[in-house]
């Protein structure tokens, strides 16, 4: 197992990069704790797969080093990293059973017949896949399949982390909570160095300790699942995370008031003084969970056009307007709320203020 | 446009894929055909669109027998799953030809493509070829194309399932609102709760190749009527415990535990078996006077940021409770939940719905 550094490490595919977006990944250093649980999170596009690459030794970054365990290894092949991978579609030999499909990266690195056996029946067991050993895998099902694809990966002791790209997309959405809790009890078992890369929000904080958040290639913030949900550090996370995602609108500052349109809210002092501080487009984020009904005239609350009443069972997703802006809130299924005019709480703890996309105050 | 299907049915070989059903579309409204996959929603929409013809029964529109009628002379359009584009025609292209195959004039075409264009926010894409585009591009592209016909039908056969699920949520939104003027009966097949109840109207559930219960959405949520159509409107699925029957108003979980139910069943007799439905989000961790309380080991916390699902076992029962925020437990937690009497649905042995909460509880 391994502890990963990354030490000013971006990636450009061409050229020279003269400016920040010419990266496909932004210059940045990174530690991957030797044992952690990480997941890589973002839409396709973001640099997700280019950061697994060069993980992997798939490829070379254009600047900076990539540390195993304090050693350099930038140049270094994939074969040299000692790496396990999982993909996206089962990688196996069909025509072998599963036993010499889990047993096939042991056997090719020369480990005793006898060592082979036994790590084998304990990956085996932890997959649920003893009853199937003598199987051929082009028998099975794709979730069953991709079972032995992740135990190829996890049956040698000595690799230095794990990683996986969206492994369950083949997976029936039924049966994906079952391998997730697999991978889960896995890594509390092992405690591998397992990365594993997503576009999925449920999987990434579902597996993970830590979750890292991509846009554009940057890495916008690297956190526990509740961090994201609650402090998103970008208003980025704070739209991907969480369905529908955070509500945003823009503030300004005129003397000591923060207006919110021709509205002052009342902030705390703390607030307000990292609002005067930052320097650029203010904006203040809240989540549609934490929008409520409110008394007219209630300091921090607007008056609203509710558009839009859907109701969801577990809540009602109420869509609003109030001058241009329109925004999302999620009220109790039991909730008399009907379209027409409301006063709705925006301002209140969990409300966040943001400047040019990055979070504000303590 | 009216159209009803009649005890329509679809062989393939020797498998059944669609059991002599009935069906009467709610005209002007989204129909959203709701089931899992190989429940048979592609194969209905096939025939009423009239893409295969069925092996017996009848497609009647506003009054008339369409059965074996072609698709290509009817007045539908539908998008699919894939990205189905002209992959050498620019996207205006793509979107212009129905009406080219009309035969419009040009300035004609130009505004209506504009306008469908601006709708669906790919006007900047006009140009593209297809394959420049985006996954998401690509479907509002092949929507665009579909909705520039303006045609009384529109079948839409799980459209977003390929999109990322931020993508999935934004198109969802346009697409509600893109027909809320009620000109268009819309068929939409989806195999997410969820998504039948965000887009609203009319829910059709259906599980291997039949139809098990027809009505407007949440109503349809609120009162399943059975056990099958109560774990497909339910995602995680409902909770099922069995149970046995000790009065009209009282039953014994199978582990002893009695649970008063909020209303008498009159139709429950003494011994009887039955299975209590308990929906993820009335399994609660906090204690509440009348609530019966369940203690369980947690299997895997999986988190969505808003939400946390906790998978539970209580000896051989497994339970899914859906709580608000993120719950960090550890793998092997003891957690002990709560069920209300009156969040509680009643079935029978064989599955039929006995009782269900009120609404607005």
């Amino acid at each position: 197992m391994a502890h990963i550094e990354f030490r000013k490490l971006g990636h450009a595919y061409s050229g020279a990069p003269a400016k920040l977006a010419d990266y496909a990944l932004q210059p940045m250093s990174m530690d991957w704790r030797d044992g952690g649980a990480y997941a890589l999170l973002g839409p396709s596009g973001c640099g997700k797969s280019t950061l697994l690459n060069i993980i992997s030794g798939l490829l070379i970054p254009s600047e900076g080093q990539v540390l195993f365990n304090g050693e350099d290894v930038t140049n270094t092949p994939t074969r040299g990293r000692n790496i396990a991978q999982v993909f996206q579609f089962p990688v196996l030999y069909d025509s072998m059973s599963v036993e010499d499909n889990l047993a096939f990266p042991l056997r090719n690195r020369k480990m005793a017949e006898s060592e082979v056996k036994k790590r084998v029946q304990e990956v085996a067991e932890m997959l649920d896949l003893t009853q199937d050993l003598k199987k051929r895998a082009s028998g099975l099902a794709a979730d069953a399949k991709q079972k032995i694809s992740l135990g190829r990966g996890l049956v040698r002791k000595d690799v230095a982390a794990i990683l996986f790209d969206e492994p369950l997309t083949v997976i029936d959405p039924h049966m994906k909570w079952q391998l997730r809790q697999k991978l889960k009890q896995i890594h509390q078992h092992l405690k591998l160095t397992l990365i594993y890369v997503t576009h999925d929000q449920v999987e990434a904080l579902t597996f993970a300790d830590e979750v890292v958040v991509m846009t554009e290639g940057k890495v916008v913030q690297q956190a526990q699942p509740e961090a994201l949900f609650a402090r998103p550090d970008h208003t980025f996370v704070g739209y991907f995370i969480g369905s529908p995602g955070m509500n945003f609108f823009p503030v300004t500052l005129r003397g000591d008031s923060v207006l919110l349109g021709e509205q002052v809210l009342p902030v705390s002092s703390s607030q307000l003084a990292s609002l005067k501080n930052a320097q650029g487009t203010l904006q203040m984020g809240v989540r549609p969970e934490f929008v409520s009904l409110a008394e007219a005239g209630s300091a921090g609350a607007v008056q609203a056009q509710v558009l839009r009443v859907q109701n969801l069972g577990t809540n009602q997703l109420i869509t609003a307007q109030f001058g241009q802006h329109v925004l999302k809130a999620k009220l109790d299924s039991r909730s008399q709320i009907a379209p027409g005019t409301h006063w709705l709480q925006l301002l209140g703890n969990e409300s966040l203020f943001f400047c040019n996309d990055v979070r504000i105050g303590a | 446009m009216i159209l009803e299907l009649q005890g329509v049915s679809k062989l393939v070989g020797a498998e059944t894929h669609i059991y002599p059903s009935d069906l009467k579309l709610v005209e002007g409204a989204i129909n959203v055909l709701l089931g899992p996959t190989q429940a048979g929603k592609t194969s209905l929409m096939r025939l009423i669109a009239g893409l295969d013809k069925p092996n017996s029964g009848k497609v009647i529109v506003d009054g008339v027998d369409v059965t074996g009628v072609s698709v290509r002379e009817r007045n539908l359009a539908m998008v699919y799953q894939q990205f189905i584009n002209y992959p050498s025609l620019n996207v205006f292209e793509n979107i212009a030809a129905p009406l080219r195959i009309q035969g419009l004039a040009k300035d004609e075409i130009a505004s209506r493509v504009h306008a469908i264009a601006e709708k669906l926010h790919i006007t900047r894409f006009l140009q593209r070829l297809p394959g420049e585009l985006s996954g998401g591009q690509q479907q509002r592209t092949a929507l665009a194309r579909a909705l520039i016909k303006q045609a009384p039908l529109v079948l839409l056969d799980e459209p977003l399932v390929n999109l990322d699920y931020k993508l999935r949520e934004e198109l969802r939104e346009e697409l509600a609102s893109l027909f809320v003027d009620g000109k268009t009966t819309v068929v939409y097949a989806t195999t997410e709760p969820q998504e039948a109840l965000l887009l609203g109207g009319h829910t059709v559930v259906m599980d291997a190749g039949r139809i098990l219960q027809v009505g407007p959405a949440i109503a349809t949520y609120n009162a399943p009527i059975s056990m099958r159509a109560a774990a497909i409107f339910n995602d995680p699925p409902m909770n099922m415990l069995s149970a046995s029957a000790i009065s009209t108003s009282e039953v014994r979980l199978n582990d002893g535990t009695p649970v008063k139910l909020a209303r008498a069943v009159d139709s429950l007799s003494p011994g009887q078996a039955c299975v209590l439905g308990v929906r993820c989000h009335h399994v609660r961790l906090q204690a509440s006077n009348d609530a019966i309380a369940i203690a369980c080991k947690l299997d895997l916390a999986e988190l969505s940021g808003s939400e946390s699902y906790l998978h539970l076992h209580h000896d051989s029962t497994i339970l899914v409770a859906q709580v608000a925020g993120v719950q960090q437990l550890a793998l092997g937690s003891n957690l002990t939940v709560y069920v209300q009497p009156q969040d509680i649905f009643l079935f029978d042995a064989a599955g039929a719905l006995l009782s269900a909460p009120q609404e607005g509880q």
